[in-house]
């Protein structure tokens, strides 16, 4: 009896290796394709983040198995860094890449890879209008919302969101600039 | 074995509204609340939906005769899960801002209770033909639903339909409606609007 549903599953174990193996070629088609598409999305980006940044002269650097990106305008000049940078929002995970002047010491621009922030409230950090808020910024010292005695405005009825976005980039400062200086 | 249940026409017909999977079986539920924020996620889940629907129903039926009674809904999952696995691949490959919008609901299509009804009340137990129609009766009767909900939505939290601008600037937008309350309270009225009208007909014919 035992045997015999044993024997009954002999159609789940065929089914499994046939769709198992088509699976495997799907992966094998499209996972090229797929990986393109993701660093597409932060190329993209590298212009708004390093103004004046040529998205096809950015080279990716690896550090410490991270990859930044190094960014270079039209004349080849080596005009910025830039970093991938992440932390906990108001909603779920914050991910932003952040430009960084070539020896660090300002931030040149954010990007906004992803988030899940309120949409309409939360969801403003994704606005120019507020990214423009960290240009120019030096990173000498932390950022820091307003309110809490720093020099970038919040967005109205989204005070979590902003701050959490300032911690992230401190973060990044903190964790990359060191390293970027050292490179430079 | 003998075909036995609607046919293929009446299938057909019976998916699409008298026997809608949201809004008479409300089942598929999860993606008719969370991804009906704006029409072009809702018709994107719709789309990959359609397609696992489809594909599973072709396949249990195919294979119907060699199901064994304790093991038919292993197969269904796993004919499912391969199909949710190709469409979250592809999609990610070709439209990888959907996919991104779209995020865990994509994966989430394995456990769509739509789906697996379909395959063991239609497709195990009828001919091919009869579980296409059945798959796209069921399809478009998704669509319907989620079509209407995504479109209140829309409309209502942000003036615009497919992102195009429909209500002119002067329009606030409604945020709540873009945000979870506004899924449950469209979902809630069109409901009860279905259920209005069903016992309104049962009156006049009474």
């Amino acid at each position: 009896m035992k045997l015999k549903y044993l024997f009954d599953a002999w159609l789940v174990i065929f089914l499994a290796l046939g769709f198992g193996a088509a699976l495997a070629g799907v992966h094998i088609g499209l996972s090229p394709k797929i990986e393109q598409n993701k660093l597409d999305k932060t190329l993209r980006e590298i212009p708004q983040v390093v103004p004046g940044a040529v998205k096809e002269k950015s080279q990716p650097v690896e550090i410490e198995s991270i990859t930044v990106y190094k960014a270079f305008d039209e004349t080849d000049k080596h005009i910025g860094w830039v970093v991938p940078a992440a932390g906990d929002g108001y909603a779920d995970k914050i991910e932003l890449l952040v430009g960084l002047n070539p020896d660090a010491s300002q931030i040149t621009g954010l990007a906004v890879l992803s988030q899940k922030e309120t949409p309409a409230l939360g969801d403003k950090i994704k606005a120019p209008d507020f990214r423009d808020r960290f240009r120019d910024k030096s990173t000498d010292q932390p950022l820091a919302v307003i309110k809490d005695g720093g020099a970038i405005e919040v967005i109205t009825a989204a005070t979590v969101s902003s701050r959490a976005v300032c911690d992230i980039v401190n973060s990044a400062v903190k964790q990359w600039r060191p390293k970027l200086k050292e490179l430079n | 074995m003998p075909d036995t249940g609607p046919t293929a026409g009446e299938r057909f017909i019976q998916g699409i509204i008298p026997e809608n999977p949201v809004l008479r079986q409300l089942l598929g539920l999860c993606p008719t609340l969370a991804v009906t924020g704006a029409m072009a996620p809702a018709m994107t889940m719709v789309g990959a939906t359609a397609f696992v629907l489809i594909m599973a129903n072709i396949i249990v039926a195919l294979i119907r005769p060699l199901l064994k009674p304790h093991l038919r809904i292993l197969v269904f999952t796993l004919t499912i899960a391969t199909f949710v696995t190709i469409a979250d691949r592809f999609l990610a490959a070709f439209m990888p801002g959907m996919s991104e919008l779209l995020g865990p609901y994509v994966p989430l299509i394995i456990v769509n209770c739509m789906i697996i009804s379909r395959c063991e009340i239609c497709a195990s137990k009828q001919s091919l033909p009869t579980a296409v129609a059945d798959a796209f009766g069921v399809s478009l009767g998704f669509l319907i639903a989620l079509g209407a909900v995504a479109g209140v939505r829309e409309i209502l939290g942000t003036g615009q339909f497919f992102g195009i601008t429909l209500l002119g600037k002067g329009f606030p937008g409604w945020v709540l409606m873009i945000m979870p309350p506004g899924a449950f309270i469209t979902l809630g009225l069109l409901l009860g609007l279905v259920n209005w009208n069903d016992q309104r007909k049962k009156k006049t014919a009474a």
